[in-house]
């Protein structure tokens, strides 16, 4: 192992403590049927001041469009080494978005929450549409959004 | 080849153009019904700070505010943990109605982007602006080499119905197109990322907290400063986030504003590229030019029905064109024929002539003009027959004929003959093939019959040709052109008068009607207004068929459909099979007969004077323009006959108009009497006064045997030089019409 590897390993030890401990979450988002065209979503962890931790999903595919997910964009700067790997198409009216990712353990019930930020093009931009508690006992309890999230639920 | 270019793309697009036109046309109401619902303040006037104030007051709960390019302006808010959206006046800040996209704008908009397909419909859109493009300047090149020439553009065009409306609509909705293409296809680019659209350039976030509690929202510096028609939307921080910011979007540019100082914290102006892709956007949606959005979407109206006389006139053409049946090889040949043609219809004669002298034993090789070979080792004869395009220039299938010809290389030509087909009417009859003869004695060919012309696709000229050919072969020849007819209808003589025996000019003015049957269906069409004849006007040509001859006969009308009858006025020509034919009817006796429009021959619309100039039977289709003037716009008979005892046709009639000012002067004129006289000698009598009614405006219309035709031309010539002025001109302006036989 080189040098540079040691230390950005060391690196994200740091900031991301327990990286070893993270388990598969799921995250499930249903739309309203607004209607319009597909939304765009961020999915993220902040604490509860609302201040920026950690991308979970990002679903659009236009990154000129990113920054009507306002709250997202400020915190993560929109920097694609934010959101590699964990970003998809955006989702359509009515319809829902279920994926799974890793979640560091560090990070459940340790007073952190899931926001979620929606855009819609010709609508309005909604930062926190969602906002729940992420929690071991908060798992497979829908939060309602009050954007163009119907509802928004964590499975681990 | 460029009529290639324009057909190939237009058949396979066709109906993707009518759907994202039609479309189009929807979406382009729009930004005026915005327009008309809302009140804009004058620049200078509101300030975003004045109007958030008011929102404030109205919407506690406001969360962002955006203004359209037309002034209206939504709030978007929260109360009570729940969503709204509202339209507000922004003169008070008031809700003028909950604001929601309807869902079939949103359905419609959806069809027009992307044809509900996603990113694939999305591609086939941009792909369907380019064809629009290359359909747009493909077809005003088209258009430009038919009328003769760009500057010639605006002048009135001639042909079948969808040959006319298929140029007259893209004319006018050019314009419109172009700018719908370019900027839709330039849209479709920055959609995919291949051209820049400017918006990737954000403005960074403001790295500084904050400095204090928040301020009232009308106090802030940056808002102020900022006029309401600039503003694009204005987003509110989140509430109890004092690290928050409002993000302010200008027409200039993007920012984010401070809530406790109001100062504009992190700005960026819009560059060229964005202010560019703003200004197409513009320009496609209408979006804040709302009378632009009408006109594109009045343009692209047209575009159904171009796709529509478009394939029609595809299928035309592919129609006309006939199979040749044992076509020999070029040099297995005696004989050649080349063909040039635009529409294909002289291909119909070249099969008439490739047939019979196949009949008569000849080995024969016809094809297009440009496939002209480089030698050919056995012909002994070289026939070319060919139309014209535009003015003088070579039609579609001989526009190589130049190069073909200096490519030829063989030792032994073929001597040749040239047989021109067009239309008198037309300044430059016949002159390519006049040309291609030129061309061939200027390379010292061997000419074998002097220049043929077909006027008008007339089977007897052609067949008198054929006469020329089978002398020149040393055998009979005779060429049978039998056009494909379209279906005929039966009609029964109703009635007949007779003039001109005495004079040796027997005319008839014949009158048919439709055979109705006595049943409840034909009661029930007559109810509804549907008198059993075929839709045509005084002026359009019918077609009968005499017995013995497959080729019709074509007599201008008399007389309109909504007259109830159809009139025709015919001389008994001696030995024509067709005259002899009507001249023996007896009422209640029938005909087979079909309509073909000859829309260029009818007096244009608008209050401009009439000049009518005929002799003999060809006073008809003018008696019929007459009756039917019941506008009463001034209208000038001039009509020569022989002798007013025996050939004074439709003279109670005439009187009858003259009375009821149908008619403003008649000039009967009869050259069978004392100090007798001929037509132009009385149009030439009247030349001042001719002058002035064509100074003001008037335009001519001319019909009867082509030597009057040509003496009244040459009248008019002498008429027009004082006024600079020439009929050339008149005819290109569609002032000066005839139909002549």
């Amino acid at each position: 192992m080189n040098k540079t590897a040691l230390s950005l390993f060391l690196a994200g030890a740091i900031t991301l403590p327990g990286l070893a401990q993270a388990r598969p979450v799921t995250l499930t988002t249903q739309l309203k049927n607004y209607g319009g065209e597909g939304a765009y979503l961020a999915i993220y962890v902040t604490d509860t001041k609302g201040k920026y931790q950690k991308t979970l999903w990002v679903s659009g595919k236009k990154a000129k469009y990113y920054k009507n997910l306002r709250d997202w964009a400020r915190g993560s700067g929109m920097k694609p080494s934010e959101f590699d790997g964990v970003s998809g198409a955006s989702v359509g009216s009515g319809r829902s978005l279920k994926v799974t990712v890793d979640l560091a353990d560090a990070l459940i019930d340790a007073g952190y929450e899931i926001r979620v930020d929606s855009a819609v093009e010709d609508g309005r931009d909604n930062p926190a549409d969602v906002r729940t508690p992420l929690t071991a006992a908060g798992a497979g309890k829908p939060a309602a959004g009050r954007g163009y999230v119907q509802s928004f639920v964590y499975d681990m | 080849m460029l009529r290639r270019i324009h057909s190939l793309p237009g058949l396979i697009v066709a109906l993707l153009l009518a759907v994202l036109a039609l479309t189009g046309a929807i979406l382009s109401v729009d930004p005026a019904m915005d327009r008309l619902g809302t009140r804009v303040p004058d620049n200078g006037q509101i300030s975003v700070a004045t109007l958030a104030d008011r929102v404030a007051r109205h919407y506690p709960g406001v969360e962002q505010i955006q203004r359209s390019p037309s002034g209206s302006v939504i709030v978007y808010y929260s109360r009570d943990g729940r969503t709204g959206a509202e339209r507000i006046d922004p003169l008070s800040g008031q809700g003028i109605g909950s604001y929601a996209p309807s869902a079939f704008t949103r359905w419609v908009k959806k069809l027009h982007r992307s044809l509900l397909a996603g990113t694939p419909g999305q591609a086939v859109a941009g792909v369907s602006a380019l064809a629009m493009l290359a359909l747009c300047l493909s077809g005003m090149a088209l258009l430009a080499r038919r009328v003769g020439g760009w500057r010639q553009l605006a002048r009135p065009l001639r042909g079948n119905f969808s040959q006319r409306w298929h140029a007259e609509l893209g004319r006018l909705a050019l314009a419109g197109l172009l700018v719908s293409a370019v900027t839709g296809l330039y849209m479709s680019a920055a959609t995919f990322g291949l051209v820049a659209d400017g918006m990737q350039n954000e403005p960074d976030f403001p790295t500084a907290a904050a400095t204090g509690p928040a301020a009232p929202i009308g106090t802030l510096p940056a808002l102020l400063a900022t006029d309401l028609n600039d503003l694009r939307e204005l987003v509110y921080p989140s509430p109890g986030n004092p690290e928050d910011f409002y993000s302010l979007r200008t027409a200039q540019g993007d920012g984010y504003v401070d809530q406790a100082t109001g100062a504009l914290l992190s700005w960026r102006a819009h560059d060229g590229v964005h202010r560019a892709y703003e200004l197409i956007y513009q320009l496609h949606t209408g979006e804040g030019l709302w009378w632009l959005g009408l006109f594109l979407g009045l343009s692209v109206l047209s575009v159904p029905l171009m796709g529509v006389t478009g394939v029609s006139m595809w299928w035309q053409r592919r129609r006309s064109m006939p199979r040749i049946a044992d076509n020999s090889g070029p040099q297995s040949a005696d004989t050649v024929i080349l063909v040039g043609s635009e529409g294909n219809s002289t291909w119909g004669f070249a099969k008439a002539l490739h047939d019979a002298l196949r009949q008569a034993g000849q080995r024969v090789h016809t094809v297009s003009i440009n496939q002209l070979a480089t030698e050919y080792r056995q012909a002994r004869h070289l026939f070319i027959l060919t139309s014209t395009y535009g003015e003088g220039d070579a039609p579609a299938s001989a526009n190589r004929f130049l190069a073909r010809l200096d490519g030829f290389a063989g030792t032994h030509r073929p001597s040749f003959a040239v047989l021109g087909f067009g239309d008198r009417q037309f300044p430059k009859f016949c002159q390519f093939a006049r040309d291609v003869q030129d061309a061939l004695l200027e390379r010292g060919w061997h000419r074998s019959l002097d220049l043929g012309t077909v006027d008008r696709q007339s089977a007897q000229a052609f067949a008198q040709w054929g006469q020329a050919v089978g002398q020149l072969l040393g055998h009979e020849l005779t060429l049978a052109y039998a056009p494909t007819l379209p279906p005929t209808q039966a009609l029964e003589l109703i009635e007949r008068i007779d003039y001109g025996a005495q004079v040796q000019a027997p005319t008839s003015i014949l009158r048919f009607g439709p055979i109705v049957p006595q049943n409840r269906i034909a009661r029930f069409r007559r109810l509804i207004g549907l008198n059993g004849l075929p839709r045509f006007e005084a002026g359009d040509l019918v077609g009968v068929v005499p017995p013995g001859s497959p080729v019709p006969r074509f007599y201008s009308l008399a007389s309109g459909a909504k007259d109830g009858f159809l009139e025709i006025c015919v001389r008994k020509q001696p030995g024509g099979l067709c005259s002899q034919m009507l001249h023996g009817l007896k009422p209640g006796e029938r005909i087979e007969v079909f309509i073909r429009s000859n829309p260029d021959f009818r007096p244009a619309s608008g209050k401009s004077s009439v000049i009518l100039i005929g002799a003999g039977a060809g006073i008809g289709p003018l008696a019929g323009f007459i009756r039917n003037n019941t506008g009463k716009y001034p209208m000038y008979l001039y009509w020569g006959g022989r002798d007013p005892a025996s050939d004074f046709l439709y003279e109670p009639e005439l009187g009858e108009y003259l009375a009821d000012r149908r008619l403003t002067q008649l000039h009967a004129v009869f050259s069978r009497v004392k100090e007798g006289a001929y037509v132009q000698d009385r149009v030439l009598d009247n030349a001042s006064q001719m002058r002035r009614l064509i100074e003001n405006g008037a335009q001519i219309l001319v019909c009867g045997s082509r030597a009057m035709a040509g003496s009244i031309m040459q009248a008019m010539e002498g008429i027009l030089s004082p006024i600079g002025l020439d009929v050339r001109t008149l005819k290109l302006q569609g002032r000066y019409r005839e139909d002549v036989y």
